[in-house]
């Protein structure tokens, strides 16, 4: 910003402003993070104890993370959570990114309707989604099963991998296309020669997104998994709604530090597909 | 621009490709826990799974080897309805409260039991005789009395305490929130007694529609003060935390609370409401005689002594009062801390689920709509 | 169609066909089940058939009330009598137990005049407004849903009226939803605006490190956020706990902060508060802040300059911030149902309850459709203002 700072006036609107802008980050990040030294708490409250503030050693302890790192449901809910996520990840981003391929053709026809189909599972408000695909997966004998909840959230991540990928392709020179295919290259040896290398961080951060979004999913979880497909958001929505122990907090933390390597990664991703159209 | 005919071959791989990746999927779901002898329980949760695992489900396991995965819920028979009305059934054996295995029997969602399958008192007296007053009912088998009660916390309150069920329906004498369970059932009955109604005019009250007028009137009165509660482990933390200065639970959570955690908790007996937990059966389950094989094991008198030595419920068959015991783990004298103890019973109401169970439905739904106003 | 057309099209069909059968198909069954209930109609069919000529007021004659006693024991022995009982309950409320008690009771009797064993077994077989209920949910299509869903109701004669006063709930709960959404989405503007700005134009590395900050939330786990605000905001949270210690509370005068509408709205601001930052940052970025500097050279003054020249160029930002926030909010289960008590509840809670502890399927699907409704209208505005291809992620 280059405000000029001769002017009073700006300079202490420019200080407001600044302020003000600490204090919304402030909103934003510090929930998050305070939950990490409370994670640590040697009581089973939700405060900061006497003991913390003084930084007694005796009132941080590691009692909550070995008691998830002992617990079986714990253990089980985050195995169901990666089978989950990565199936319907692979699905999601096969399928998205064909798609994809297709939406960013100039012939496409009825594109923006079909794009509109495509997205819509991203808006549809999740409790409709899972009201729905309650009652039909239930006819097809699919709720309480793994598939059951692979398919639904294949299909609730199928939009991010869609927008992400055409929004690569849009960057994309149809030219290199054109040129491959003037050479006799077959259209597999073009998607994976030239299509590929050059969409792969669009797609990547695509199946993130996915696998973001069904990790982190419970409206459907909630009505179509049984005790056996009990994922992790599962298990902390029942500690949340019953019985909120600290071990949830540890948990939250091991989940923060999973976001943050996620928005690493998806940055990092993102310079990389932005350098070519730079 | 024209084509090679190249392309939609290419096209048709990349298609493929991905029904390919679809069936790897489908293929990869389907391994799920290997289909064994093992049955679904689901039960109240916290301290009261935990109780029941020790007291019958570890040593059924034991005995028949038949697995037990144990879930929670809140309660209602919601949930059995919607498994059944969609053919997914996947619980097995349900606690359940005494309206509801009655409502859920003539509904036809419950699988009906009969004394014929039970095991005969620990001194030989037939289920009939042994198991007490509406502990044994078509489709339900009583495993244990429990109670409904209010209770405290005594570091946060620290002038005057609380002793009758008036004074928990005093916001002036006792200012601040209070919780009470997300439902009608019971409540209704504590607004009656703490506007006067006395205890054999309760349900009669309750049956016109003055007198359920009145009891919403009473709810009214602290309605804003509410914090609602769903699952019994709930109000032991809300008091613990001091998120309300008063609430009702179910007796047996607050000991576990006092004794095991050290909550100074205090327990209100006064108007308690005295009810028999149920276990029964999901119609059209696949392991029924598995089911009914665990149904015995749980109400044998052994098992529900067992039980009352992990919390507070006493047994719901007369065979089993004599042999209360002690806490497993504390050797606390258990007999004070049950519900129908006399000293805690001077104003006892006994749920009466004949009314309950005709008017369980109306009476939520009058009670949700009184919520979202 | 052409041949490249159709080429791009093959590649689509394999979502579009994978969409259509695990996406569409269940919400169109949703939408089914709203106007479309066979229920009561194939357990009941004589007693329906002696009550299609009935004038709705005088007895129904003994015929219907052989055929009842007859139907009726047959659900039970086929254990459809619940189904049966709670669809004319919904009717009608109270008579979930006359049906069901009735199917017990009649296994007692052997043989006619039925009329006097209904009456026998419950007086109110002898209300003509039992019959009604029966006949109304006997219809395999209804509206009934959708009237019960804006707080109408089909009285006997086929006129519509409003519900009693005391079960009008959901035309206030709309409103409170789209006002609430409304109220998220200006919260999150006011909050956004600024910080987009100041993203927008800080010099590249602290732009990326300060839109680090914007994204750690957008990534976090949304329960994990939730479980944040509950320990946060609780009577005995943070930061009710800073307030007592500064001396601003008294230990006993804690405030209320969660489980309630101030719960709801301050934890769904945070959760959608990303949305908004993103595409206006993304459009403020496209605008030289030389601009600006040229304005105030003019003598515009700050405030003239931002509303002459700032302001205008970053609508279309702000239009698909405000659009994408209240689509997301006016939908919105998990947040208000973990922290918003019994104040906070939104339109999607009331769907839940009715999905899993009423059971009223109908009624649920009508409510679901509704809201359906609004997302769809709102989701085409967004096409028709932003364009869904200009939809970007993070």
């Amino acid at each position: 910003m280059t405000m000029t700072a001769t002017e009073p006036g700006a300079r202490i609107g420019r200080i407001v402003h600044l302020a003000v802008c600490a204090l919304i980050f402030t909103f934003l990040v510090a929930p998050i993070l305070v939950i990490v030294p409370l994670s640590f708490n040697a009581e089973p409250y939700f405060t900061f104890t006497e003991g913390m503030l003084r930084l007694d050693p005796d009132a941080w302890s590691l009692r909550w993370y070995r008691q998830i790192v002992t617990d079986d449901s714990w253990r089980r809910a985050l195995g169901n959570s990666l089978f989950i996520g990565v199936m319907s990840t692979v699905l999601a981003t096969t399928l998205g990114t064909l798609a994809a391929l297709g939406l960013s053709s100039p012939a496409m026809p009825a594109r923006r309707l079909t794009m509109g189909l495509l997205i819509s599972p991203m808006v549809t408000p999740l409790i409709i989604s899972a009201t729905g695909m309650f009652f039909f997966y239930s006819t097809l004998g699919l709720s309480q099963t793994h598939l059951g909840l692979v398919l639904a959230h294949a299909a609730l991540g199928t939009p991010f991998v869609v927008i992400t990928v055409t929004a690569a392709l849009s960057a994309f020179d149809t030219n290199l296309t054109r040129a491959a295919a003037s050479l006799g290259a077959d259209p597999l040896l073009i998607f994976r020669r030239v299509q590929l290398p050059l969409i792969a961080p669009g797609v990547v951060s695509g199946a993130l997104f996915a696998f973001a979004a069904s990790f982190d999913e419970v409206v459907v979880v909630l009505f179509m998994a049984g005790e056996d497909q009990r994922t992790l958001p599962r298990q902390m929505w029942a500690g949340i709604r019953e019985q909120i122990s600290p071990a949830i907090l540890a948990v939250a933390t091991f989940l923060i530090a999973f976001a943050v390597l996620l928005l690493l990664t998806v940055d990092w991703l993102r310079r990389r597909g932005d350098a070519p159209g730079r | 621009m024209t084509r090679p005919d190249g392309r939609s071959a290419g096209a048709g791989r990349l298609a493929a490709l991905a029904s390919a990746a679809a069936a790897a999927t489908v293929l990869a779901s389907d391994c799920g826990p290997p289909p064994g002898e093992s049955l679904t329980v689901i039960s109240w949760g916290g301290s009261y799974a935990r109780a029941i695992t020790r007291g019958y489900l570890e040593p059924f396991t034991a005995e028949t080897g038949i697995e037990i995965r144990l879930d929670d819920y809140n309660g209602g028979l919601a949930q059995v309805r919607a498994q059944v009305e969609t053919g997914n059934i996947h619980w097995d054996v349900i606690d359940l409260e005494t309206p509801d295995a009655v409502s859920g029997c003539d509904e036809g969602i419950l699988e009906p039991i009969g004394p014929a399958r039970l095991a005969p008192g620990a001194d030989g007296t037939p289920p009939e005789d042994d198991f007490l007053p509406n502990a044994l009912l078509e489709c339900g088998v009583g495993t244990s009395l429990y109670s409904n009660v209010y209770a405290y916390n005594a570091e946060r309150l620290t002038g005057e305490r609380p002793t009758t069920l008036e004074d928990f329906f005093d916001l002036e004498r006792f200012p601040g929130r209070r919780g009470l369970r997300r439902v009608p059932f019971a409540n209704l009955e504590l607004a009656l007694m703490a506007d006067g109604v006395p205890l054999d005019r309760v349900y009669a009250t309750l049956d016109t529609s003055q007198g359920l007028d009145r009891a919403f009137r009473k709810l009214d009165t602290i309605k804003d003060q509410v914090v609602w509660w769903e699952a019994g482990a709930q109000p032991p933390q809300m008091l613990a935390d001091g998120e309300v200065v008063m609430s009702t639970a179910y007796n047996g959570r607050i000991f576990n609370a006092q004794n095991l955690e050290g909550q100074p908790l205090v327990i209100v007996w006064d108007g308690q409401v005295l009810d028999v937990g149920q276990i029964g059966i999901v119609a059209g389950t696949p392991d029924l005689e598995a089911a009914l094989e665990l149904v015995r094991f749980a109400s044998t008198t052994a098992s529900m002594v067992a039980v009352s030595r992990y919390i507070a419920y006493s047994p719901a068959r007369r065979s089993g009062a004599p042999l209360v015991s002690t806490h497993a783990d504390t050797g606390i004298d258990m007999n004070p801390h049950m519900p129908a103890w006399p000293a805690n019973t001077r104003r006892a109401l006994q749920n009466d689920w004949a009314w309950w169970s005709d008017h369980m439905d109306e009476m939520n739904e009058r009670f949700s709509a009184w919520l979202a106003r | 169609m052409t041949r490249p057309a159709f080429r791009a099209a093959r590649l689509t069909l394999p979502l579009v066909a994978f969409i259509g059968v695990t996406f569409v198909v269940p919400l169109a069954t949703m939408l089914v089940r709203s106007v479309y209930d066979p229920v009561v109609a194939d357990a009941l069919p004589d007693t329906l058939a002696a009550l299609r000529d009935w004038d709705g007021r005088s007895d129904p004659g003994e015929a219907a009330y052989a055929a009842a006693a007859r139907e009726l024991l047959r659900a039970r022995e086929e254990r459809t009598i619940g189904r049966v009982a709670s669809r004319i309950n919904r009717v009608r409320g109270g008579l979930r137990s006359v049906v069901v008690r009735s199917g017990r009771r009649l296994q007692d009797f052997s043989g006619g005049p039925w009329r006097a064993v209904l009456l026998e077994i419950d007086g109110r077989w002898g209300d003509a407004a039992t019959w009604q209920a029966v006949r109304t949910a006997g219809d395999r299509l209804t509206a009934r849903h959708y009237l019960n869903a804006v707080d109408l109701q089909r009285l006997p004669d086929g006129s519509i009226a409003r519900q009693p006063p005391e079960r009008r709930i959901y035309v206030a709960l709309l409103w409170r939803t789209l006002v609430v959404s409304l109220g998220i989405t200006a919260l999150c503007l006011l909050l956004g605006y600024p910080v987009a700005y100041l993203i927008a134009h800080a010099p590249p590395r602290r732009a990326g490190l300060l839109l680090g900050l914007v994204l750690l939330p957008f990534w976090t786990s949304l329960l994990v956020r939730t479980t944040s605000w509950i320990v946060l905001l609780q009577t005995q949270g943070v930061v009710n706990d800073v307030l007592v210690t500064l001396g601003l509370l008294a230990d006993d005068g804690r405030i209320a902060l969660i489980y309630n509408m101030t719960g709801t709205v301050v934890a769904m601001t945070h959760v959608l508060l990303p949305f908004m930052v993103l595409p206006v940052y993304s459009i403020m970025r496209a605008i030289p802040p030389q601009q600006m500097n040229a304005a105030a050279s003019l003598g515009a003054g700050f405030p003239r300059a931002f509303l002459r020249v700032y302001w205008p160029q970053t609508l279309s930002g702000v239009g698909a911030g405000s659009l994408l926030v209240f689509i997301l909010a006016i939908g919105y289960y998990i947040t208000p149902a973990l922290v918003g008590g019994q104040s906070g509840q939104l339109i999607s809670n009331f769907i839940a309850y009715h999905m899993q502890t009423s059971l009223n399927w109908g009624l649920a699907g009508a409510l679901g459709g509704i809201l359906l409704a609004c997302v769809a209208v709102l989701y085409l505005a967004y096409d028709r203002v932003v364009g869904l291809d200009r939809m970007r992620l993070g």
